[in-house]
């Protein structure tokens, strides 16, 4: 998929999970991501991250870090 | 011979029943108890014996005008109607004394003295309840006629000898498609016009006149059936105990010899029918009265729009192409099989095992289904299942998943008829659901209150006898706010039920989901500018939903098709457990489900990242389940969605797909980036009744069989298991999930099912909440609501009941985030998209029956102030662009939308409404936005390019060469 529409997806799931109580965002964005996205779709984030993730949301780098 | 299946009991019993404390009486001598406030005719009925009647029957209340159910009661004075007399403890009544045997034969001889008497060659020869009743009555003569030297005194002869016309003579009205209204026979016995009042609740009908003149007239005095208010729902039809009303297909074939008792394959009601046959040709689709989802209604759609099954556009045979430029070319089975393998195994091959997948049918049975994703997971080697589910509920699983613990409705529809309360949230239930839409409707003439939330002014706001007590016309898009914005009434007032909460939900959470809502910028008054809904409203009705006794909400999807899809579902659900709404009769979450089985089709595993029975694939046990029934390994990664396998073909890594019953070239968003997937694929196995849009791209087509062509189960919205009967054999010679079956086979699979009871089985087998569903526990009960199982033996009708399935009920924060897809300068506007009561989704089926009368384009509706602005004007030809594409339709002009927001339907391909929706989906489940598109509006004088090129593109990749001899 095209990078713009993988951060935007991205980024939704993270909005979501920020708005919740707790500190743990990146850990339940990455549980979100490996129970939903399909191995190549977050092999295309990780790759997109160690690029250097432009535009990626916080809680998203930190979630493909525990990829 | 399975086919051939005896209805249950399906007397007409004369009055409704009942529920009361017992009573016992007397009836030609014969004791029986039946509750109180039943009529005398229904205990006679109860007890064997058939009271004649004419005016009475047992779907609307009595009316007590025949007089022809008279009977005599001891210690009663003169001859009381059964129909309207109550039964009473003690009472002896005669129902066949002489008395009421002489007034009967004169009743009859009056009605006879005003009826043609053409009954060897009338459309109800042999089903007619007056030719019954005048020989139950034993009538021989009729001594009535008109006085020699004056006019007819009758309605049935146009004229008289000498060629006078006959002013009491009206002619038939055949303007309905589907059945006709000949005044000449109507006995003016109102049940007609009871039964759309009371059933359908649309008040199309009266009788119009008095005395001799009284006649059932249609609308006002100019209308005629189709031009007035009638729905076509065919209540009147079936009501009608003479000629009167009757369908065209009967007046056409004569009367069925036999009846098969199936499931509508439309929308997620699921309603029961009779399939009234004569051999193999079917007569006419009746509501079948012990349907625990309809009761005996039915709608236009699954009542009259059957044509499609045996439209000359059916494909019968199987046909492939090399390339999608080349016209198609009819083959053996067994070619088009041995090519499709070949190619799905030689894709896999070149581009690794995840390069293929299947969409599953949520049109299909569940037998059909659980076939498909079976191909997936256990022959071709992965995940890559998924179904239109995706599309429209997806956000209901992930959310009432995350609050409740599972993704079920929690209630059953005859909950309805117990909630004082009701939220209407994103759904258009009178055309989406209308027969569900029928029963609320009569529990709102009951005095239940109704709140609509809805962009749009649907019929539930106000028509007939009904009218909403709130109606909050929302900003496209803000449904977050405005939900948190009433859970922020309900909290800051004090006005959930703590004890409930307290006993059911978990308390801290709770605590942390009061301080977030109970913030100042989610009230009313802070998010009234962003809604639109003004916030005096929102508070009426959040406090009415709160204090008004049973609170239900049902929603559609308007509620789920947002970017924050998801995040609304967990909302609403929030809502139900802040005012203590779940785990009783009368209240509940209830997500109206689109077709006829996308509850089934989720059930039985077609999502990428669960196994049957909402268990994910990461999970060894439930893995191991199936592994050890296959005798295969399943991988434990999520597959594709139904984007990203487009994303994927896009990309080049997915490359072929077997797609059944489900065309998402016109149902799936942003047609342009569905048609760049499908053209990027190398094999598009397309497995449908028709040559449908995504079959412009499909290498191989296997045709498909129609619900009355094959055994099987469909699961409705109130997860109600529902047996499809075989009411004739398979056109194109196989039933779907033995064409399935030939293709996994034809792959190596080896599988030998030989009747859909045996994939049932395997299904009870390995998903626990189907361990108790068997086709003989389905023809003993007649249907079954999951979970069913060891615990629930006879299956769950509510959910929830003792506590909530994930425990304690979880209440989630709910911030609102605004969709990316924003107005602008260049797209000023925002788009809704919804569907019409006469059409069905893609309208692939529906299109292809008389029901184009009332619907044969997509129609753009804009408010007068929007469509003044661009120069539109009613009726006019417009341009209707958005960032993702254009296409053209005709515009009408009305407030039902407020100004900046304009509606279509997307059910004709050739306006294609999906070529303007975007590709921005929910956050959790990637289902589409389609409800939210900014665009603008503007006069054209025809058809856009991109229309005709797909035109020209559909015409091409449908030519069909002569098959070879």
């Amino acid at each position: 998929m095209s990078p713009e529409k993988m951060v935007r997806m991205a980024n939704q799931i993270a909005t979501f999970f920020k708005t919740q109580p707790g500190q743990d965002a990146a850990e339940k964005v990455a549980s979100h991501l490996r129970d939903f996205w399909e191995p190549r779709m977050r092999a295309q984030l990780k790759t997109y991250v160690e690029e250097g993730g432009a535009g990626l949301d916080d809680a998203v780098i930190g979630a493909a870090r525990q990829l | 011979m399975k086919d051939f299946i005896i209805p249950w009991d399906d007397r007409d019993m004369g009055t409704p029943a009942k529920e009361g404390a017992p009573v016992t009486l007397s009836i030609d001598g014969f004791e029986v108890t039946v509750p109180e406030g039943t009529s005398v005719m229904r205990a006679a009925a109860e007890a064997g014996i058939q009271v004649p009647k004419l005016c009475a029957t047992d779907s609307v209340e009595a009316f007590g005008s025949c007089r022809l159910c008279v009977v005599e009661i001891e210690g009663r004075r003169g001859t009381p109607a059964s129909c309207t007399t109550p039964v009473a403890e003690g009472m002896v009544v005669h129902t066949q004394s002489s008395k009421v045997r002489k007034i009967r034969k004169g009743v009859m001889e009056l009605y006879i003295s005003d009826h043609p008497l053409d009954c060897l060659t009338c459309a109800a020869n042999g089903d007619c309840e007056l030719q019954d009743m005048a020989g139950a009555v034993g009538l021989r003569d009729v001594r009535y006629t008109a006085p020699g030297n004056a006019g007819l005194a009758n309605h049935f002869e146009a004229r008289n000898t000498s060629g006078e016309a006959n002013a009491q003579w009206m002619p038939k009205d055949e303007s309905n498609p589907y059945f006709t209204y000949d005044p000449s026979k109507c006995i003016v016995c109102s049940r007609c016009v009871r039964a759309c009042e009371e059933v359908q609740g649309t008040f199309a009908l009266t009788i119009a006149g008095r005395g001799f003149d009284s006649r059932v007239s249609a609308g006002g005095a100019a209308d005629d059936f189709l031009s007035s208010d009638c729905v076509s729902c065919g209540a009147c039809v079936q009501a009608c105990p003479t000629a009167t009303l009757q369908e065209k297909s009967v007046i056409e074939m004569g009367t069925p010899d036999r009846s098969v008792v199936t499931t509508c394959a439309y929308c997620g009601v699921g309603c029961s029918f009779k399939a009234e046959i004569q051999g193999d040709q079917l007569v006419r689709m009746v509501p079948y009265k012990h349907g625990k989802a309809n009761r005996g209604h039915s709608c236009v759609k699954g009542r009259f729009a059957y044509g499609y099954a045996t439209h000359r556009d059916r494909i019968l045979h199987p046909m492939i192409r090399d390339s999608i430029d080349e016209p198609w070319r009819e083959v053996s089975w067994d070619e088009a099989l041995s090519f499709a393998a070949a190619r799905m195994r030689g894709l896999q091959e070149k581009y690794g095992k995840k390069s293929i997948g299947v969409i599953t049918s949520s049109r299909c049975t569940n037998e059909e289904t659980f076939l498909v994703q079976k191909l997936t997971r256990a022959v071709f080697g992965n995940n890559n299942t998924d179904t239109c589910a995706r599309v429209c509920h997806s956000p209901t699983g992930y959310g009432l998943g995350q609050t409740f613990g599972t993704s079920a409705g929690t209630q059953d529809f005859d909950s309805v008829e117990h909630t004082d309360v009701v939220i209407v949230i994103g759904a258009n239930p009178t055309d989406g659901h209308p027969v569900f839409a029928s029963r609320l409707k009569k529990r709102l003439r009951q005095g239940a209150k109704l709140i609509v939330i809805d962009p749009r002014r649907i019929d539930l706001v106000k028509s007939a006898h009904i009218e909403a007590a709130h109606h909050l016309p929302l900003r496209p898009g803000t449904n977050v706010a405005v939900v948190t914005a009433l859970a922020h009434t309900i909290v800051t007032e004090k006005l959930y039920d703590e004890a409930y909460i307290r006993e059911r939900c978990d308390w801290d959470e709770f605590q942390d989901y009061a301080e977030f809502v109970s913030d100042a910028r989610h009230s009313p008054e802070a998010t009234e500018m962003l809604t639109g809904v003004p916030a005096d409203e929102l508070r009426a009705a959040a406090r009415l939903f709160a204090t008004g006794g049973n609170g239900a909400i049902y929603y559609g999807l308007g509620v789920t098709e947002h970017s924050q899809g998801s995040t609304t579902v967990m909302g609403i659900a929030n809502l139900a457990m802040l005012t203590g709404n779940v785990g009783r009769k009368g209240v509940g979450v209830n997500p109206l489900r689109g077709q006829n089985n996308v509850q089934g089709s989720c059930d039985m595993g077609s999502f990428p990242h669960e196994l049957p029975g909402y268990r994910h694939v990461k999970l060894p046990e439930v893995r191991k389940i199936f592994e050890e029934a296959w005798g295969v390994e399943i991988d434990p990664e999520p597959g594709l969605r139904i984007p990203n396998m487009l994303d994927a073909a896009v990309d080049g890594t997915f490359k072929g797909l077997y797609c059944q019953g489900e065309d998402i070239l016109q149902s799936d968003p942003d047609t342009k980036h569905v048609a760049a997937g499908l053209a990027a694929m190398e094999c598009v196995i397309v497995h449908d009744l028709f040559l449908n849009e995504t079959a412009n791209y499909a290498h191989v087509f296997l045709p498909g069989s129609t619900f009355l062509e094959k055994d099987g189960t469909f699961t409705n919205a109130e997860r109600r298991i529902n047996r499809v009967r075989e009411v004739m054999k398979p056109m194109n010679g196989y039933a779907d999930w033995e064409v399935t079956q030939m293709l996994a086979n034809a792959m190596g699979a080896g599988w030998n099912y030989t009747h859909p009871s045996q994939i049932m089985a395997e299904i009870a087998e390995t998903t626990p909440s189907f361990a108790g569903v068997s086709y003989e526990a389905l023809e003993e009960k007649g249907s079954i609501q999951w979970p069913c199982n060891e615990a629930h033996p006879d299956g769950t009708p509510l959910m929830h009941v003792d506590g909530f399935v994930r425990g304690k009920g979880r209440f989630i924060v709910t911030e609102y985030v605004a969709t990316d897809e924003k107005t602008g300068p260049r797209f000023p506007l925002l788009l809704t998209t919804g569907r019409i009561l006469s059409q069905y989704n893609v309208g692939a089926q529906t299109r292809r029956t008389e029901n184009v009368v009332w619907h044969d384009q997509d129609i753009l509706e804009i408010h007068a102030h929007d469509a003044e602005n661009r120069g539109v004007k009613d009726g006019d030809w417009i341009r209707l662009a958005s960032r993702s594409g254009e296409t053209t339709l005709r515009a009408h002009i009305t407030d039902r939308v407020s100004p900046g927001v304009v509606y279509t339907t997307f059910h004709h391909p050739d306006t294609q409404a999906n070529v303007v929706t975007t590709d921005y989906s929910d956050w959790a489940t990637n289902c589409p936005e389609y409800k939210v598109t900014a665009v603008q509006v503007s006069p054209s004088n025809g058809p856009t390019d991109w229309q005709e090129d797909y035109a020209a593109q559909a015409e091409k990749a449908r030519r069909i060469l002569p098959a070879a001899e």
